[in-house]
């Protein structure tokens, strides 16, 4: 199949800085690839770079066949985009606006429709300014669908979101893939990557540290978690297992290697023995936060 | 043509709907030349005061639209990337900068009506124009004008640049033999006046009138040297994003 996107030994340097790192990767039609990373990751340079927006300082991006730099406009009539923050005036009017870019598009979507889609019948006479966090994202996203595009760059999409529009955001994202659009999606938002993701790249510091299928990832590291409001002696129960264990966060704890159900036996036997509470015990494979962390605490050490 | 009406048609409803914007391109133009044509308290280098005002007052207007409006609108377009979003549709960043070249002639226009109407009202004699002068000012103002609000445009942020845009009009006006004679402010202030873009604009834009220019071809020297330079300069420091 023809990559939606490649990016082949990408360099993005701001003065001094590199931002980006000989980073290389591919995205395909009709699945959706989450770039995932901390603030400063290189995710939005690289986002915007393919865009059009940033030159590399070497390296090449071919968007749809298209070099986003020497072909920008014919690459603009088939490329849907939406910005981190906004690009859009406050006085404008929703409807306006939907109506202004439908028609600098020219692809005969009806505006009405599309505020109907991402749901902003209600406000669409009144002004950006006015809209809730929430509205400005989906207002952005109507933006970037009027395109009716084959590639669609979303930087941060559900950032501000409540639970109703997030489900519609991503309702959104799986019909332009079903539709074989090529989905990138940049976020740092993890449990939105896991819900959303066909394949996921991770970026640490300028570089992918990991590429994969959601599945790629996460197999071949199973794992035991719980919960407990209790002191618990990591020693003591990493003794009793014979396997690492671990606190994630406040209260959050996981046993490493195993989602064997004869270790969850042993793990609430030895809570029993050291008057110890734990709950929501949960195995399988490691989530994606915690494939993040170890992936990107690898990168750093 | 499709893509250039829609964003001509956008720029326009946008300046319609800023009151602020209004009150600069309409507003004070309109309530100078109404003010000091029935009220005789300015000095008019022996002419009436509406014929006097009037070209001055146009000077002003075409200043107000092409470095003030544009350059305020254009500024807040680029803090809030605006400009970086609309340059990633077929628009692309040619017709965008031509939309807002034929708005602000568009608006210019319609300044020039009205400020002519109204002198008209209050008993301007205007036999003397000289349409093809009028025309070359009316460009070359423009372009001297609009390259300076660009130029502060493209380097400022959205709050600084509007400070500095009013700040500037607001001197230049003062400073600009708009509404009262040149020859009437002290020595070192004429000759600042001389090199002002303002100053050379409403003087050309007098001359354009009534042929009653003070410095006649030194002026329209000094306004093409500002069209020329200011537009390099537009292109040398203007910022998209």
């Amino acid at each position: 199949m023809k990559a939606g996107l490649t990016v082949s030994q990408l360099v993005i340097k701001y003065d001094d800085v590199t931002a980006v790192d000989h980073v290389s990767f591919s995205a395909q039609p009709g699945r959706v690839t989450v770039i995932l990373g901390p603030n400063g990751a290189g995710k939005t340079s690289t986002i915007e770079a393919c865009e059009g927006f940033i030159a590399p300082s070497s390296g090449s991006i071919q968007v749809l066949g298209l070099d986003p730099q020497l072909q920008r406009k014919q690459l603009n009539q088939r490329m849907g985009i939406m910005l981190q923050d906004g690009g859009i005036y406050p006085s404008s009017r929703v409807g306006e606006l939907v109506q202004q870019y439908c028609a600098l598009y020219g692809k005969r979507v009806d505006s009405r429709s599309l505020i109907a889609r991402v749901g902003l019948q209600s406000v669409a006479s009144s002004t950006y300014r006015r809209l809730s966090g929430g509205e400005k994202q989906r207002l952005s996203l109507a933006l970037a669908l009027a395109a009716q595009p084959e590639i669609i760059f979303l930087d941060e999409p559900t950032s501000g979101i409540d639970v109703n529009g997030r489900d519609l955001v991503r309702l959104i994202i799986r019909e332009l893939r079903d539709s074989g659009c090529c989905v990138i999606v940049a976020t740092h938002e993890l449990d939105e990557a896991e819900r959303i993701a066909d394949d996921v790249l991770i970026f640490h510091r300028g570089n992918v540290v990991a590429s994969g299928t959601l599945n790629q990832l996460r197999s071949g590291r199973e794992e035991i978690r719980f919960r407990s409001t209790s002191h618990i002696d990591l020693h003591s129960l990493s003794t009793t297992l014979g396997l690492p264990v671990e606190q994630t966060r406040q209260h959050e704890f996981t046993i490493a290697g195993t989602s064997d159900a004869r270790v969850i036996v042993q793990l609430t036997d030895w809570a029993k023995a050291n008057n110890v509470d734990v709950g929501d015990i949960g195995a399988g494979s490691q989530r994606l936060d915690d494939v993040f962390r170890r992936l990107t605490a690898e990168s750093a050490s | 043509m499709r893509l250039l009406r829609t964003q001509i048609a956008c720029e326009l409803k946008v300046l319609a709907r800023n009151g602020e914007q209004l009150l600069l391109i309409l507003g004070i133009p309109l309530l100078l030349l109404s003010f000091f044509s029935n009220v005789d308290i300015l000095p008019t280098a022996g002419q009436t005061s509406v014929n006097f005002l009037l070209p001055g007052i146009i000077a002003l207007a075409i200043m107000s639209t092409a470095m003030v409006s544009l350059g305020i609108a254009t500024g807040f377009e680029r803090s809030y990337q605006v400009l970086k979003r609309l340059g990633a549709t077929p628009l692309g960043v040619g017709r965008l900068v031509l939309a807002k070249a034929i708005s602000v002639f568009v608006v210019e226009v319609a300044q020039l009506l009205l400020l002519v109407g109204l002198a008209k009202i209050f008993g301007a004699n205007l036999n003397a124009v000289n349409i093809g002068k009028l025309v070359i000012a009316l460009v070359l103002g423009t372009l001297a004008f609009s390259g300076i609000g660009l130029s502060l445009a493209g380097r400022l942020r959205g709050e600084v640049n509007l400070a500095a845009q009013n700040a500037l009009y607001l001197l230049l006006l003062l400073i600009g033999g708009i509404v009262f004679p040149l020859q009437n402010l002290p020595t070192p202030l004429h000759w600042v006046a001389r090199v002002a873009p303002s100053g050379a604009l409403a003087d050309v834009m007098r001359d354009a009138f009534s042929a009653t220019s003070i410095h006649g071809v030194s002026s329209l020297v000094v306004l093409l040297c500002w069209a020329v330079s200011a537009q390099l300069a537009a292109v040398k420091l203007f910022r998209w994003n």
